[in-house]
């Protein structure tokens, strides 16, 4: 396929199959959409030590994450401007006060500029030396920190960070807010996790409210059989948490996931709101609720913990639920091959329990051993397996079209309509925004 | 008991255990475990222990169960087909052995695994710490340290190694 025309590739209510399989579209992607919008890096707790660093992939750019000697993180081109060298070969390290390429020993500042070149008199009379920017490392163009999550943008010009993310900043707010200290901190394990599919089928399915009943039965309904032994022998007490997180998605049934609702926002963002209940009133609730209300007060601490939120998707790359302080960033590898990275925060100065409670769902659902995401990921490669094929030209988001509601600069899914493929909808449209496609 | 009866009896238990999981005999391995048991996968060598720390997997007993109950739902989709395994338990080393008979035991494994037309490999070593009881050993704890425990996982894995 040479240039396709992508204006007839999307329609409000349907998507050509080739968005999802076609290598061609997949490069373009790259380069209008991950390579230009704001991509999360990490966040600042991962580098607490000057020369701390980790690598991660924006788009098809291999990059550093860098504490510098100022404090500030750097983003960086993985990539010596002398002859192409990968600066760091791991994927996380310390590299001291400045970077030495492995190839020629060129240094350089954590900041990317030039330090040293060895007998650097064979440049006199050259074009290269340090007066020359095309001999210090590639910085991103623009790089912005929000309450410690790091992003960055390829693209010299666009809209500021805060503008991009719009209403969606909700995400690290909710996330930071809840901790008494108004921070959270990274705890130090990533879960990485390979799909066999499109990119854009995880952020499809993570605001799709339709699916977790049909695919998650089985895990729902053995965590509610063990629940059950488990509350029973409890006496009249109830089983962990953790069991009822799993639980939900059997014992709400598919009906009921109507009763969420999606707010979809420029950018193709989208807010999930409903929350399955982790205000309950047990003892390391209360205990937790006392710590925030005597670093907040009472009011300001009701509007925290009131704040309903599922889902937070920050379109093209990032997946966040806030109520148990974890995300998931979105790596394209390839058309058909995408790598999540899964992490989990601390809410600083919240009691060690609550911490637990939502360690218990980053082990039970984002591990490699998950009891969840193991059967998305196995409907991301069938669904990757049919798209690829001739028996279809179009991928129908057509559930609830023409019954969204415009309010407040969002789009909302109308009433009893959670399972709206609205997200998708609004996905497409920014999808299509940035390939130029109409 | 003479060390070498002891270092017998170990290797006969570890290999049942994964002779088990091979044949998938879920129930019975998980009777293996005393009731306090924990299966633990830990995402880095580094980590000493479970509590409170992420885990590829951290699992008492009842976690185990749920484990079991969903692989054999009938709508268990990414279970469909199952797969097949073949665990090599060796290099046995006991590493304490108390008056009581419990014991502390370090080995290593390899699993082999077909899914569909895909193969992979998985790699580590074990460390159980056994509990003698009248049935014979009960696991109290069973460390799995995965060789690729850091490496991005090429999809996942679904139930205990």
């Amino acid at each position: 396929m040479r240039h396709p025309d992508l204006s007839k590739f999307v329609e409000p209510d349907r998507v050509r199959k080739e968005v999802y399989t076609d290598a061609e579209i997949f490069e373009r992607e790259m380069e209008r959409i991950h390579e230009t919008a704001w991509i999360y890096c990490g966040h600042e707790s991962q580098v607490p030590k000057t020369g701390d660093y980790y690598t991660v992939q924006i788009g098809r750019q291999p990059m550093i994450m860098v504490r510098g000697k100022n404090g500030k993180v750097n983003v960086l081109y993985n990539r010596c401007p002398h002859r192409g060298n990968m600066l760091c070969g791991d994927r996380k390290g310390n590299t001291g006060g400045q970077f030495r390429c492995s190839y020629h020993a060129w240094t350089f500042q954590l900041d990317g500029k030039l330090k040293n070149i060895p007998m650097k008199a064979a440049y006199e009379g050259t074009r290269y030396g340090k007066d020359n920017p095309d001999c210090s490392v590639k910085k991103a163009a623009r790089v912005q920190n929000y309450r410690g999550f790091v992003f960055a943008s390829l693209a010299a010009d666009g809209p500021t960070l805060k503008e991009f993310l719009g209403k969606s900043i909700v995400a690290f707010d909710d996330m930071c807010d809840r901790a008494p200290e108004g921070e959270v901190e990274v705890v130090p394990n990533c879960f990485r996790v390979i799909q066999h599919s499109n990119w854009k089928l995880f952020l499809e399915n993570q605001l799709d409210a339709l699916h977790p009943s049909v695919v998650h039965q089985s895990t729902g309904r053995a965590a509610h059989e063990v629940e059950k032994v488990l509350a029973k022998k409890a006496k009249g007490g109830a089983a962990p948490l953790s069991y009822h997180m799993l639980s939900a998605f059997a014992t709400v049934t598919i009906d009921k996931w109507d009763d969420f609702q999606t707010i979809n926002y420029p950018y193709g963002h989208c807010i999930l709101t409903g929350y399955m209940g982790l205000r309950p009133q047990d003892p390391d609730t209360l205990a937790y609720d006392k710590v925030m209300i005597k670093a907040y007060g009472r009011k300001r601490f009701e509007e925290i913990v009131g704040v309903n939120i599922h889902h937070v998707l920050v379109y093209p790359g990032l997946s966040v639920q806030s109520p148990l302080q974890q995300l998931r960033a979105v790596r394209p590898l390839g058309v058909d091959r995408t790598l999540t990275e899964i992490w989990h925060f601390r809410l600083k100065g919240a009691p060690e329990a609550i911490y637990r409670r939502s360690l218990a769902y980053y082990n039970l659902v984002n591990s490699p051993a998950t009891l969840i995401n193991a059967d998305d990921l196995e409907n991301f490669w069938k669904c990757h397996q049919g798209l690829a094929s001739d028996g279809g030209d179009w991928v129908s988001l057509a559930r609830h079209h023409g019954r969204d509601i415009e309010r407040n600069g969002g789009v909302e899914s109308g009433p009893k309509m959670g399972t709206s493929e609205a997200p998708m909808r609004n996905q497409m449209k920014a999808w299509a925004q940035y390939m130029g496609a109409r | 008991m003479k060390q070498l009866e002891i270092q017998h009896g170990v290797e006969q238990f570890l290999y049942r255990q994964a002779e088990f999981l091979d044949s998938k005999q879920w129930q019975k391995w998980v009777d293996l475990f005393a009731p306090e048991g924990i299966y633990w996968m830990p995402p880095d060598a580094s980590y000493q222990t479970w509590d409170g720390q992420p885990s590829i997997f951290a699992e008492d007993k009842n976690l185990m169960t749920v484990r079991m109950l969903r692989v054999l739902h009938p709508d268990a989709w990414s279970q469909r087909p199952l797969w097949e395994t073949n665990h090599i338990v060796s290099n046995v080393s006991l590493k304490k052995i108390s008056k009581n008979g419990d014991v502390e035991v370090h080995s290593r494994f390899h699993m082999m695994e077909l899914r569909r037309d895909d193969v992979r490999h998985f790699a580590g070593s074990y460390f159980h710490v056994l509990k003698k009881s009248r049935q014979g050993y009960r696991i109290k704890l069973q460390r799995v340290d995965m060789t690729n425990a850091q490496a991005a996982y090429d999809y996942v894995l679904q139930v205990w190694v």
